[in-house]
């Protein structure tokens, strides 16, 4: 479960995220939509601390993931990133082969025991759809791959250190319709085991693949609810316009 | 108005066009010009210019191969049964040009030195054995008493694969420029290898792990090393690090290789250093997040991402860092020693392409073998660097493909 309460962000003097509170189930697909430049990205890289990389930054409020503030002192960041996978807009494996890809995540854990990297890598493929279209081509290069096919390995790489979060910036706003739909599949069928957050600024998409959504305007929360509410019924005159299409 | 604005542009253009090519042709005539002199080498005589090597016309030798003059000169060779197999026997004479005035007094030499001639010709007659080196306008007459030895030029052979530089021995100077190309090479390869390790730390230091502070005042401090005139740096050298290493090695003198490589490797830390820092920069910032949201350290990142994606600019760092070795002059020539002797440990002194060049121009009659030996070395130095320079260009081009894909 992903909580937060009352956080603000700032890069250094702008206050890209206001006072905000937000409660996302486990195994649930959250979407977070809202205009350009609205916080979302920020918002969905405060849980792995992917901000933490951009100087002078600075987060107030609580962000707790099962219970635990992950910006405690005590929080190792590397470990939370374990817990908390991240797959983002544009794929973006590394210049290695599709294997050595998915395996990445389990070396820097530590990992030796080929058997167990392996099975992992092969679970992980599978999970992520990928396994058949590349089974006889693990040693090759994952650039070799389609765009869609290195989204779905990203994915495969993610899922390969058992995190229990998933976070997804727009991870299909990059490919074409086949492969969206197969990532849409593919997040439907991840929901049983992870909690997934997803942004996308693909209005059907959300109303697809998320169970709850959360819409976003200048760095607010405007409204947060049941998917099937948002899109039919927003409580928002603002929401209402954006799900409609009437501006963003 | 339109027009002359027109004009203006145009003659504008026509400046840059013009200077370009004029520049492209000012570089091309000195290369031109470089190999025209380097090859005039091979058109000279092994001997020295103006001089010609004369035996007793009984002696059956006729021709002498260039080494083998020097080692009679030196005196390692002292009878004709090593050189001439069986033809000739008995000791070798060696009788030099200017032996002549302590054998004859002024008068018997004649006025104006015209009977000089002769007199030549009395000893080499006199002397079944002797091998003189003679001026060849004093060249004694008489082709039965007096046999020229047919001297061969200089070959390309001896020149590239000779592994003596005694540019300056009478009668027939040694130009084999081994030496000095293995020299080369010794010095800066070593250097590369003192300077890559901590010219690659600093890169990523500069670009993973420095603030922006640090950055602020390292980054022009690093530059300015780059600035430095390289006479500095031998200064350096020579008065620190050749002592110290004297000192440190217990070495009969410390100017060595091994003090070039230092002073080099110090000189090529900033290129190093700013190409692989670029190189590291240029790694693109999804792979880092990428590897960082698996749950990698900084240093993990650094090491199975950052530097493995980097690789190509920091190996065409090291290649052009070489290249920056190779060429240099001045800081080598003040601590290396200068011995033209085959690189046998970093210990002794060495002596570069460079380094001879700006040694012995200055002493090489314009125009001599000497002199068109060292343009030769100009332009070994030329096609090495142009070698180390292309490639580089190829290691980072290839490092280009290796973007992230979509
Ligand atoms: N590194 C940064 N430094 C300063 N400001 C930033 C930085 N990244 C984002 N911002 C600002 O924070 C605000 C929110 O950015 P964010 O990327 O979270 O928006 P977003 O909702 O994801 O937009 P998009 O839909 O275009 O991806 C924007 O106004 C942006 O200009
Ligand atoms: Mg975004």
């Amino acid at each position: 479960m992903i909580e937060t309460k009352h956080v603000d962000f700032y890069y250094s003097s702008f206050h890209a995220l206001k006072n905000i509170s937000m409660m996302m189930e486990e195994r649930t697909v959250t979407a977070l939509i809202g205009p350009s430049g609205c916080g979302k990205s920020t918002f969905l890289r405060l849980f792995n601390r992917m901000n933490d990389l951009i100087d002078d930054t600075r987060v107030s409020g609580e962000c707790l993931i099962d219970g635990e503030d992950i910006y405690s002192k005590s929080v190792a960041v590397d470990e939370l990133r374990k817990r908390v996978g991240m797959v983002f807009q544009k794929p973006n494996p590394f210049p290695k082969s599709i294997f050595e890809n998915v395996a990445y995540g389990l070396r820097v854990n530590g990992t030796r025991d080929r058997s167990f990297i392996a099975r992992r890598v092969e679970d992980s493929l599978r999970a992520a759809a990928l396994w058949e279209e590349v089974k006889d081509k693990l040693r090759e290069s994952a650039f070799a791959l389609s765009g869609g096919q290195q989204q779905r390995l990203c994915i495969a790489r993610a899922l390969a250190v058992s995190p229990s979060v998933l976070l997804m910036d727009e991870p299909a706003s990059a490919l074409d319709p086949i492969s969206t739909s197969k990532i849409e599949e593919l997040i439907a069928s991840l929901k049983q085991d992870y909690t997934i957050v997803i942004v996308t600024h693909n209005m059907q998409q959300a109303a697809r693949v998320s169970d709850k959504t959360g819409f976003f305007m200048m760095g607010e929360l405007v409204e947060f609810g049941d998917t099937k509410k948002i899109f039919s019924d927003p409580v928002n005159e603002q929401t209402r316009n954006y799900v409609n299409g009437r501006f963003g | 108005m339109k027009w002359s604005r027109r004009v203006i542009k145009y003659m504008i253009e026509g400046l840059f066009t013009l200077s370009g090519g004029v520049t492209s042709l000012v570089i091309l005539l000195i290369v031109v010009f470089l190999f025209k002199e380097g090859m005039g080498l091979f058109t000279n005589p092994a001997v020295e210019k103006g001089y010609a090597l004369c035996v007793n016309a009984a002696n059956p030798t006729g021709s002498l191969d260039a080494r083998v003059v020097k080692q009679i000169f030196d005196g390692e060779i002292t009878t004709w049964e090593e050189v001439s197999e069986g033809k000739m026997t008995g000791p070798i004479a060696l009788f030099r040009f200017n032996e002549i005035f302590s054998r004859y007094t002024e008068e018997e030499l004649g006025e104006d030195y015209a009977l000089l001639s002769p007199r030549l010709q009395e000893v080499v007659a006199g002397t079944p054995g002797i091998i003189a080196f003679l001026p060849e306008e004093y060249l004694p007459p008489g082709q039965e008493v007096v046999k020229r030895l047919r001297a061969g030029n200089i070959t390309p052979g001896s020149f590239f694969t000779g592994g003596e530089w005694q540019p300056t021995v009478a009668p027939a100077p040694r130009f084999g420029v081994l030496p000095l190309i293995l020299g080369t090479i010794w010095v800066s390869l070593f250097a590369i290898v003192l300077a890559l390790v901590p010219g690659l730390g600093v890169a990523i230091y500069l670009s993973e792990l420095a603030g922006a502070r640090a950055r602020g005042w390292l980054k022009p401090t690093i530059e300015l090393l780059a600035g430095i005139p390289s006479v500095v740096y031998g200064f350096f050298g020579l008065v620190v690090l050749v002592p110290f290493i004297q000192k440190l090695f217990s070495l009969p003198v410390g100017e060595s290789a091994l003090a070039g490589s230092v002073v080099l490797a110090i000189m090529a830390l900033p290129t190093i250093i700013t190409i692989a820092e670029d190189a590291i920069r240029g790694v693109p910032r999804a792979l880092r997040e990428a590897s960082l949201a698996l749950g990698a350290t900084h240093w993990q990142t650094i090491y199975r991402v950052i530097i493995p994606h980097a690789s190509s600019g920091i190996t065409a760092a090291a290649v052009l860092g070489i290249g920056r070795a190779v060429g240099e002059t001045m800081a080598v020539l003040m601590v290396t020693g200068n011995a033209a002797v085959m690189p046998r440990s970093l210990f002794e002194p060495v002596r570069t392409i460079p380094a001879t060049i700006a040694a012995e121009l200055g002493e090489a009659p314009a125009g001599g073998a000497h002199y068109q030996a060292l343009f030769l070395l100009g332009c070994i130095l030329f096609v090495i660097t142009m070698v180390i320079n292309l490639s580089a260009e190829f290691i980072a081009s290839r490092g280009q493909g290796k973007g992230v894909g979509a």
